[in-house]
């Protein structure tokens, strides 16, 4: 998977878990400060990304997790 | 089935004058717009005002009763027990009384317990009691922690089925997930209470649904036929997600948390006696509960609505 693949598909997830428009998505955005993804809503993002990219997160990974490329560049290195 | 709360209501603009916090963030993280805090009464205090209720609404009397469990994890004396003082209070002469600690999901664990003594012979009537006082172990300048919690108590009747009469309460599915034990604390001498809350939200939205389903395999109830689910009051975002899960659109999802914060043990039955009182649920309807929490420790069951 591409770096743009990845980053497409985790603007679905982030759409469906906490209704962030796709069109915002972008490597540079951070999860909390621009897109406005609580703590709680991270998790759920996080649990389904596991699925989508069949991907482990463990629960002491995801503070580490602060913009869409931190997340991309993880899913990119575990896949 | 008797609930007990402090008359105290707790507002989250209060809380906001006490920690950097505000009504709106409370409402949309863990969706509580009020709690109740316990003022002089204790534990056993709320306990015997909750298992006092249950016990008159059951036609019962204090003579009846020959088991008394108690879920909590913040009584303050190590002895006597919660139990035995609801005993004392009540009049109810020489039943069997313990208290169990399995902190939130303590009052399935203890309606477990109780069902098996009387499938067992060993107690026919027995009254199961959660009850908390959270509020003395609250660090009130975190407010993390803060926000969440309340006090207070909810008390069941439960004896044994006639011949013939179907169960009331079903098999309990329970266990626990030791290497988590850092994620819900109340730690030392004099502690407060902390928990790491991805970590416990994660768990719960995931783990949970699959369990929950297993008792309801065990009672032998489609989740369609549900017409309750009363989880333990921990976070409106974590009962929405479990129940989202379980794919139960039609059945009564427990909110109680909105008015009454997380009361750990006392939650369930606290929610469920006040579906109850308002007659929101059929006598003899099939409910799911499912309580979780420290420890991490689970457990559930489908009863049959009192």
């Amino acid at each position: 998977m591409t770096r743009d693949e990845i980053t497409s598909g985790l603007a679905e997830i982030l759409e469906e878990v906490a209704g962030v428009n796709p069109d915002d998505v972008a490597e540079g955005k951070s999860f909390t400060d621009d897109l406005d993804v609580d703590s709680l809503s991270m998790v759920e993002v996080v649990v389904a990304a596991e699925e989508k990219f069949g991907v482990k997160i463990p629960d002491n990974e995801v503070q580490n997790l602060k913009t869409v490329g931190d997340a991309v560049s993880y899913i990119e290195a575990q896949s | 089935m008797g609930h007990y709360q402090p008359s105290r209501v707790v507002t989250n603009d209060e809380l906001a004058q006490l920690v950097d916090t505000n009504d709106e963030w409370i409402r949309d993280r863990v969706g509580i717009a009020t709690r109740r805090i316990a003022g002089d009464e204790t534990v056993a205090d709320m306990a015997t005002a909750a298992a006092g209720k249950a016990l008159a609404s059951s036609g019962l009397t204090a003579a009846d009763i020959d088991l008394v469990v108690v879920a909590t994890c913040t009584s303050v004396d190590r002895s006597p027990n919660v139990a035995c003082r609801v005993a004392a209070k009540l009049g109810i002469a020489a039943p069997a009384a313990y208290d169990i600690n399995t902190a939130c999901s303590g009052f399935a664990y203890a309606l477990g317990t109780a069902d098996h003594a009387i499938r067992a012979g060993a107690a026919r009537n027995a009254i199961v009691i959660g009850a908390e006082k959270l509020s003395d172990f609250t660090d009130w300048t975190d407010r993390s922690t803060c926000i969440i919690f309340g006090d207070g108590a909810g008390a069941a009747v439960v004896t044994a089925a006639a011949e013939g009469e179907p169960a009331g309460v079903g098999p309990v599915v329970w266990g626990s997930v030791p290497e988590k034990s850092d994620a819900v604390r109340i730690e030392g001498w004099r502690p407060y209470i902390a928990q790491e809350g991805q970590a416990v939200f994660r768990w719960a939205t995931t783990a949970l649904a699959p369990l929950a389903l297993r008792a309801c395999e065990q009672a032998g109830v489609d989740p369609s036929e549900l017409a309750a689910f009363v989880p333990h009051q921990a976070n409106a975002r974590i009962i929405d997600g479990i129940a989202k899960r379980l794919n139960i659109p039609d059945a009564i999802i427990a909110k109680d948390i909105v008015e009454s914060g997380n009361t750990s043990a006392a939650s369930i039955p606290l929610a469920l006696s006040k579906l109850v009182e308002r007659r929101e649920v059929p006598s003899g309807a099939p409910v799911l509960l499912f309580g979780f929490g420290g420890g991490l420790t689970y457990a559930g069951q489908v009863v049959r609505c009192p």
